[in-house]
């Protein structure tokens, strides 16, 4: 690794004045991403500020009326292992259980993971290939490339990349919100406006600027929290990230769906919430696969495969299919 | 840069170490104080390693994909080349070299031998810590993500070989010796 400073936060307002004020400066948290990410070179951060010493921001809260705060130092195994998240949100769990490994997840932070940045191949290659997100303005070099693991949804002809978070899907589908303190104060963000898609700035992943310091992560009440189910298909059995996930929360009346909500992963540069195939799933029954597989294809009409990944346009739509189902048998 | 600065941790203001500095840290490792400078880019893996001379963690990918360089950190498994030694800083640290106990070797090292439990060994350490850790996490009822209902508890007596199998995922072998492996870490659980 590159040589750097290293301080630690004592207070938030210190640590975020010192992060505004400098943009060679990163936060570390549990350094599972951003360690990497040095050691090939895609971040070269001239000095860290750790924030593990941050008081108050590693809480897990099962608030009063259903919903959820977890602070942004909660280490991913404990927010999975706590009873209140497993019971009211197993998609949480499940989404948090099937990420990483046992001792990643021991290590890495809550808003680390919401800010970990894409797997694409190219991106981390420690040879410097043509990457528009890692070195705007230098190509990219997965459009025509080496695609399967890529976006089917919301790219643009600088960026093909695709959001790697497990727990963000289940975030998205659940509607969860992110509070960020900054400069300015205290503000919160709806998950489903918290990553951009690339556009021309696929440098940048999320609407968070300098100074902003992730504080935790609330996730409100709702009849759909507890028939949830996290469903992720992989290369292989384990310790892998996505081809295709997908997040499924529902309230039902007996067999008749109230309300669905559906996230995927896997096929974005963000959590992709299948809004469209929400409202189609409206009243239709859990029994019937031919009117729950229609519905689903309402949110495909816009899908752009590349060259390599056109498989994705059917798995995605099976997995969220069988994410449905599970979370159906749940409620 | 002043190479003078010294890291102060938990008190005072937010204070930056020079990058030509070593930062002094005092890490207790296996039951002893240990106290060195190191580079703020030092992870915990080359500190025991290079500064300690405490070899039996292995350096394999160096990128957190295989398990090799597991050690414990106040009890818990995680990764020590995904971590600074200077953000270890006076932390319970226990590594292969601490297991035993006044010669007799850890329940689970006995198990791997029993089971024939590795070939050329390198991932052995990082299995065994690990596992000890493992057993640990489901006792305390953690789920993981073998576990059908994760809205019920979760019992030591629920730890089939699949369970074993996906909570042990972040500790790959090259030599595929995976069989021994879980035969010698459910028996191991079975008694503890
Ligand atoms: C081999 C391997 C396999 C993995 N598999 C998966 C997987 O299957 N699924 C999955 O979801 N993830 C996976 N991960 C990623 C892992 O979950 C992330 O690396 C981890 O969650 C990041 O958290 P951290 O605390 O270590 O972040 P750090 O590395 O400390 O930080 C990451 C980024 O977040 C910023 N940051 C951290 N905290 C804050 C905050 N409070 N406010 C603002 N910015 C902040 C940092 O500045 C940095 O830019 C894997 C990682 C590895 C190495
Ligand atoms: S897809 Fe995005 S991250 Fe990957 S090479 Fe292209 S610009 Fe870089
Ligand atoms: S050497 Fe640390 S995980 Fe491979
Ligand atoms: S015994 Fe050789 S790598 Fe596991």
């Amino acid at each position: 690794m590159h040589p750097f400073l290293l301080a630690s936060a004592n207070d938030a307002a210190t640590a975020i004045a010192a992060h505004a004020a400098d943009p060679d400066l990163a936060y570390i948290a549990g350094g599972t991403d951003l360690i990497g990410l040095m050691k090939d070179r895609a971040a070269l951060p001239k000095r860290l500020l750790d924030i593990n010493t941050l008081p108050d921001m590693a809480r897990i809260e099962a608030l009063p009326d259903g919903g959820l705060r977890i602070g942004a130092l909660a280490r991913m195994s404990d927010v999975a292992a706590h009873p209140d998240v497993r019971r009211r949100f197993p998609v949480i769990a499940e989404a948090l259980l099937f990420a990483a490994s046992g001792q990643l997840r021991n290590m890495a932070s809550m808003g680390g993971n919401i800010m970990q940045r894409t797997r694409c191949a190219y991106f981390r290659d420690e040879d410097d290939l043509p990457c528009n997100k890692r070195r705007p303005g230098s190509g990219c070099s997965a459009l025509h490339g080496l695609n399967r693991n890529h976006a089917i949804f919301g790219w643009s002809e600088a960026c093909v990349a695709t959001n790697p978070s497990d727990v963000a899907v289940a975030l998205a589908a659940l509607d969860a919100t992110v509070a960020v303190r900054g400069l300015a104060g205290e503000r919160t963000i709806p998950f489903t406006g918290f990553y951009r898609l690339p556009g021309e700035t696929p440098e940048r992943d999320n609407v968070l600027g300098r100074g902003d310091l992730i504080v935790s992560i609330e996730v409100p009440a709702g009849a759909e929290g507890r028939a949830s189910h996290y469903l992720k298909i992989r290369d292989r059995q384990s310790y892998e990230f996505a081809v295709v996930s997908a997040a499924a929360a529902v309230a039902v009346d007996g067999r008749r769906i109230r309300s669905a909500r559906l996230a995927l992963g896997g096929v974005a540069h963000k959590p992709w919430r299948l809004t469209a195939a929400e409202v189609a799933l409206r009243s239709a029954s859990l029994g019937d696969i031919e009117a729950l597989k229609s519905a689903l294809a309402t949110s495909f009409t816009d899908a752009r495969p590349l060259a390599h990944n056109a498989f994705k346009v059917e798995l995605a739509q099976r997995v969220a299919l069988r994410a449905l189902q599970a979370a159906g048998a749940r409620a | 840069m002043n190479p003078a600065a010294t890291v102060t941790r938990g008190t005072g203001e937010n204070t930056v170490v020079g990058d030509d500095a070593r930062v002094p840290i005092g890490l207790t490792v296996n039951g002893r104080v240990r106290t060195m400078t190191v580079e703020p880019r030092t992870t915990l893996l080359d500190a025991l390693r290079d500064e300690l001379g405490l070899t039996g963690t292995k350096k394999a990918c160096d990128r957190g994909e295989c398990g090799a360089c597991t050690v414990h950190v106040d009890g818990r498994r995680l990764l020590s080349c995904m971590t600074l030694a200077a953000m270890q800083d006076g932390k319970q640290i226990t590594t292969i070299e601490g297991l035993e106990r006044d010669g007799n070797l850890h329940a689970i090292q006995a198990a791997f031998i029993e089971h024939d439990g590795f070939q050329c060994g390198f991932c052995t350490p990082g299995q065994i810590m690990s596992a000890v850790a493992m057993i640990e996490e489901a006792k305390a009822d953690w789920p993981s993500a073998a576990t059908t209902d994760v809205g019920r508890p979760f019992t030591i007596a629920e730890l089939s070989a699949a369970e074993i199998r996906e909570r042990m995922s972040g500790n790959l072998c090259r030599c595929a010796c995976y069989p021994n492996i879980v035969d010698a870490v459910a028996e191991a659980a079975a008694r503890s």
